[in-house]
């Protein structure tokens, strides 16, 4: 991989870092008018989400990271190992729940998901954002209460649970952000 | 009197901390990162005070508060020392805009040690052996520990002591003598060795750096080797030693002060901005950078 020296830190760009590949969020310029110059880095250890502020004389270089996003279809579960593959080559790439993360309950099958390879292997999965899935598990639906507010929990074809609407019931199809969560609607089609 | 210095010169300067740039269509020269060999060979020659207010250019400084452009006002009192010409920056900036803009600035003078050891505990006269770099390292998020004092001072100091400094105008003096820069040493009240050199800030935001000048041509001469044999250790171009400066000082410099403000960053604070480019009309030659 090339090196990348802190006048080419860009918001985004994946460097090795500690032996951790990691994304860079920040990179602030510092320097005092007679003195020596630095980058204020923040970076994304994208092993652990972590994030780290370093601090790096103004010209020193780190080395790049293997690290690509790819859009891939999520495929199936064997329950230890979650199965994707690239919709141009049919490559396939396996991961763990360790790699899957937080992803899991939002997967389901012929999705398209972003799969980020890291040395050529999944480090990371970030689903949809938005997702479409089946009310499998919830209280049944009370009519005429839809002006009310009120949400109860419901379990999804996935096994995510989310609050909906008390109006909601089994075998209705919602659609949920997965970034937080939350219920955005019911599905139309 | 203002002089109007050439931006472009036959050699810059060696300072480890500062590039020229250069011109690819004209090897030798120099764009000039401050108007200060040339007015100080005007002083050498019997000019009195004299000032400029211009473009100077420094390779890679870029950021919120710097650009590789940008406008320096300098200048030079002979027969004054680095107090009485810090109270005429105080003046300066108060007339020019602050007494509009904050009528109620406040106005502070510390020396350097005082605000480095509130902010750190540490003297930085004289920092027990690994300290600074210790603390450095804790700051940097890695190991500092192969770093040298002057370049700890310059970490801790713009990510520890800087952000903490008084707000409004705060006037720093008696700066170590690792960072002299060309600036005479004198001893302290404590008897340490302290170089004559002062900056001002303004809510933390440096805004001028001066000092009572170095008008010694051997020591000059000696510190210029100096910065060549740390640029060589640093890998860094050396830089050819301004002859015509060194020989006008050789005829003599007389006793003074001086100082350069940058007024962009006084536009910033005049005007309340974030960054340094929410001053300047036109930035896109450096958009790309």
């Amino acid at each position: 991989m090339a090196s990348y020296s802190t006048n080419e830190f860009r918001s985004g760009l994946k460097v090795m870092l500690d032996g951790d590949p990691c994304a860079i969020l920040e990179n602030e310029f510092v320097k005092p008018g007679k003195g020596q110059a630095f980058n204020r880095v923040r970076l994304r250890n994208l092993k652990t989400g972590r994030v780290w502020e370093r601090t790096f004389r103004s010209g020193e270089s780190l080395e790049g990271a293997d690290v690509v996003d790819k859009d891939m279809q999520y495929l199936y579960t064997d329950g230890e190992h979650w199965h994707f593959m690239e919709p141009d080559t049919f490559e396939q790439h396996q991961a763990d729940a360790a790699v899957v993360g937080e992803a899991a309950p939002w997967l389901s099958e012929q999705d398209t998901c972003v799969v980020t390879l890291y040395n050529g292997a999944p480090l990371a999965v970030a689903p949809p954002n938005h997702v479409e899935l089946t009310i499998v598990e919830t209280d049944p639906g009370l009519k005429g209460d839809t002006a009310q507010g009120g949400t109860k929990p419901a379990t999804l074809s996935t096994g995510a649970v989310v609050k909906v609407p008390l109006f909601l019931n089994e075998g209705e199809v919602v659609r949920v952000d997965t970034r937080t969560g939350e219920y955005l609607g019911r599905a139309r089609d | 009197m203002e002089i109007d210095p050439p931006a472009l010169g036959s050699t810059g300067v060696t300072d480890v901390h500062i590039e020229s740039m250069r011109l690819a269509g004209m090897p030798g020269a120099y764009l000039q990162t401050s108007p200060e060999y040339y007015l100080k060979r005007l002083l050498a020659r019997g000019f009195e005070a004299v000032y400029s207010l211009g473009k100077a250019f420094r390779q890679g400084e870029q950021g919120r508060y710097h650009h590789p452009e940008f406008t320096l006002l300098e200048w030079y009192r002979p027969g004054w020392d680095e107090y009485r010409l810090m109270a005429e920056v105080q003046e300066l900036i108060v007339a020019t805009g602050a007494r509009e803009q904050r009528p109620k600035l406040a106005v502070s003078t510390h020396s350097f040690s005082e605000v480095f050891a509130d902010a750190t505990g540490i003297d930085p006269h004289a920092p027990p052996p690994q300290t600074l770099q210790k603390l450095a390292s804790d700051i940097a998020g890695r190991d500092c520990n192969h770093e040298d004092d002057s370049i700890c001072l310059d970490l801790i100091f713009s990510l520890r002591v800087e952000p903490v400094l008084p707000r409004g105008l705060c006037f720093l003096h008696d700066y170590p003598v690792c960072q002299a820069a060309l600036a005479a040493t004198a001893e302290n009240a404590d008897g340490q060795v302290v170089a004559r050199r002062f900056e001002v800030f303004w809510d933390g935001l440096e805004l001028a750096n001066g000092y009572f000048e170095l008008t010694d041509v051997e020591e000059l001469g000696r510190r210029f080797q100096a910065d060549n044999q740390r640029r060589l250790t640093r890998g860094q171009a050396t830089v050819p030693v301004d002859e015509k400066l060194l020989a006008a000082i050789n005829e003599g410099l007389p006793p003074c002060a001086g100082v350069a403000l940058g007024v962009d960053r006084l536009l910033m604070k005049f005007t309340g901005s974030e960054a340094i480019q929410q001053v300047l009309a036109f930035t896109d030659p450096f958009d790309l950078a």
